[in-house]
């Protein structure tokens, strides 16, 4: 049985100016101990989707139109309160992108890391106390007893991010969801933290959802990678698959479009136009609209996943009808 | 100071000697005290030919957008000149500046911040031409619909504002304005960071494709190396203030000298997975560190897996290493060695 399968997730916005589909009939599973990559462009919903899991979508305008997610065997969306708070935060953790924005800025780290061992564990104050000096030393920070009594103002941004993976950690969950954890670090910074989050996984055993718009960091770090569109998976496969020979177009398109894949000088492989407006019914492929190979039959029929292999799946009927290779 | 070997074409149109941009910081209410100084740019000697590429990379605090702004004259300089087309700027008075910037443009990292948000397209284009009058009020229409259509923006857009525009059309928005006045060096920080990748295909394309046809110097300022390889004709990696290495964009990439440079190349993430399987990746200790306090002599020996300690005293010169490569480390030939 997988640790995690989501089914049919449909998250909509009631705004004002419409209804946005922003997660639009997303499935997927995750067995014990996998990293799955969810890679997407800005609006593809990739973020909702997790935030969703999460129980983190405000209420209102946005709302969960359908869908299941069952963690070892409790359906996150449907669970009461109880349920959800002893999973939540114990068993299933989440790091975000902007670790200054995701920290108590009036808390010491002290108080924030133990937190969660308080509300979870029942320990005393010392003992989690103790437990949060070793998960700070385990993430790489050095003199940790003088450190813990600081504000997240007296840390850098790497450091920040350091204190977040340590305090998601704490209680050992058996899935962490990292949302964009390197994108506001620099290079360096953000090689150090995928080498912790890579050590972590590895001694705890977890699983990881790792969000992210950059194929390359991607590309190191997941076993298994799904690609988001207008709020729809367009194809999903192993990592090697995907980097080697990806069949959907958007896939291939995003690939063609990165700079250090290309010889250096020549003109870059664009993708015409912009996502589409997700407040309007979208029929069709998501994709048609900007896909060079779209015929009327995209923008008539919703594609679904189909496998081309048992590790293999993608959503354009072009390729599914065997008129694309 | 040397100077760069590596500089093309005999007649530079921008050339920096030995710029100096340091920040007081004080402390106190009433009394303030000089407390120290932010070195964030600290001899900086680069040259950009015409119609030349040059990439400025770093990671964030190393300076390179206060350079930006040194070069145009934005932030005082403290020392050392900035040399457009045969023009000291850092001697010339506010008018002089002022004309001077006419073949000096800047485009911004944020396109949602950089536009005022209260001017339409036409308003935001049409500002630099009346300010600066190089044409008559009655061909603006016609000057501005033609702007819009070198970026790729159609130009019965010409009455909207910009919170009708995706990211990457303000960004085309952003380079019309850069473009309005036939500039000859534009500066561009970070300016496809905020864009997701296939917009950010669009603009390097435009970007490029602009600096063949007007005969453009770009200087353009980026962290990502992979983006910064593909745009230009030569690289400069800064840290700390300083240029560490200098050389032509694709070795500088392919055989970095410099170990900082080594290091930031090795932490480049590359979209496939047995490339990244394979390889040693050099992961350097601690944080960049502040440019308040910087280490003594090679300001990146605190974090460098080859540092001596010679490297802790002395401060090593950007110096030719071989052709077409400047590097400033102490210990250059015996890591090549290695």
């Amino acid at each position: 049985m997988p640790l995690l399968s989501v089914t049919d997730l449909r998250t909509y916005f009631h705004t004002r100016s419409g209804v946005y589909r922003a997660v639009d009939g997303v499935s997927f599973s995750l067995e014990r101990g996998e990293t799955l990559g969810i890679v997407g462009e800005s609006g593809s919903g990739k973020s909702v989707t997790c935030y969703s899991i999460m129980g983190l979508i405000p209420t209102p305008p946005g709302r969960i139109e359908s869908g299941t997610a069952i963690f070892d065997g409790v359906d996150l969306l449907h669970c009461t309160p109880t349920q959800s708070r002893a999973i939540r935060g114990k068993r299933v953790a989440m790091i975000f992108q902007d670790p200054m924005t995701s920290l108590n800025p009036y808390m010491r780290i002290s108080d924030q890391l133990i937190e969660p061992l308080l509300i979870h564990e029942n320990l005393s104050k010392s003992a989690a106390r103790q437990r949060a000096l070793a998960a700070l030393e385990s993430v790489g920070i050095n003199d940790p007893d003088k450190r813990i009594n600081l504000y997240p103002h007296e840390f850098s941004g790497g450091m920040r991010q350091r204190v977040m993976i340590a305090m998601a950690l704490i209680t050992k969950p058996e899935l962490l969801i990292a949302d964009e954890p390197t994108t506001a670090l620099d290079v360096t910074v953000q090689a150090q933290i995928l080498e912790l989050i890579k050590k972590m996984q590895r001694e705890l055993g977890m699983a990881v959802i790792f969000i992210t718009h950059d194929l390359g960091v991607v590309s190191g770090l997941c076993d298994r990678v799904q690609v988001m569109y207008a709020g729809r998976i367009v194809e999903s496969a192993d990592t090697r698959t995907l980097f080697h020979s990806p069949r959907h177009p958007y896939t291939r398109a995003l690939q063609r479009s990165i700079p250090s894949l290309q010889p250096k000088g020549t003109e870059l492989y664009t993708i015409s136009g912009m996502p589409p407006d997700l407040s309007k019914p979208l029929p069709g492929c998501g994709f048609s609209a900007r896909c060079e190979h779209a015929t009327a039959t995209c923008t008539a029929t919703t594609p679904a996943l189909a496998n081309l292999s048992p590790t293999h799946a993608q959503a354009c009927l072009r390729v599914q009808a065997g008129e694309l290779l | 100071m040397t100077s760069p070997t590596s500089s093309p074409s005999p007649a530079p149109i921008l050339e920096l000697r030995d710029v100096k941009t340091h920040f007081p910081i004080s402390s106190g209410f009433l009394f303030k005290r000089h407390v120290g100084t932010v070195k964030a740019v600290d001899g900086v000697t680069l040259s950009v030919a015409r119609g030349e590429v040059l990439g400025l990379v770093g990671e964030s605090g190393c300076g390179k957008s206060t350079l930006a702004r040194t070069i145009l004259q934005l932030v005082p300089t403290t020392g050392g000149t900035v040399i457009l087309s045969g023009q000291n700027l850092t001697t010339s008075n506010t008018s002089d500046i002022l004309a001077a910037r006419r073949d000096l443009q800047m485009v911004f990292q944020d396109p949602y911040a950089s536009l005022n948000p209260r001017m339409t397209v036409f308003d935001t284009l049409a500002e630099p031409l009346l300010v600066h009058g190089v044409c008559r009020p009655a061909d603006i229409n016609a000057r501005v619909a033609a702007l819009m259509r070198t970026v790729g923006l159609a130009p019965r857009f010409m009455q909207k504002y910009p919170h009708e525009f995706s990211g990457g059309q303000r960004q085309r928005i952003a380079i019309a304005r850069a473009l309005a006045l036939e500039p000859k060096v534009i500066i561009a920080d970070e300016p496809v960071s905020a864009l997701d990748v296939s917009i950010q295909a669009q603009i390097l394309n435009l970007l490029a494709q602009l600096v063949r046809k007007m005969n453009l110097s770009l200087v353009f300022i980026a962290h990502d190396l992979s983006v910064v390889k593909h745009i230009s004709d030569r690289i400069a990696v800064m840290y700390l203030g300083k240029i560490v290495e200098l050389g032509r964009a694709a070795d500088v990439i392919e055989r970095p000298r410099h170990p900082y440079t080594r290091a930031l190349v090795s932490a480049i993430p590359t979209p496939d997975p047995d490339v990244e399987r394979t390889r040693q990746r050099i992961v350097l200790p601690g944080d960049p560190p502040s440019p308040i306090n910087p280490p003594s002599g090679c300001a990146f020996h605190p974090r460098c897996p080859y540092a001596h300690e010679i490297c802790k005293s002395s401060v090593p010169p950007l110096a030719p290493f071989e052709a077409g490569r400047d590097v400033a480390c102490l210990r250059t030939e015996e890591i090549s060695a290695l």
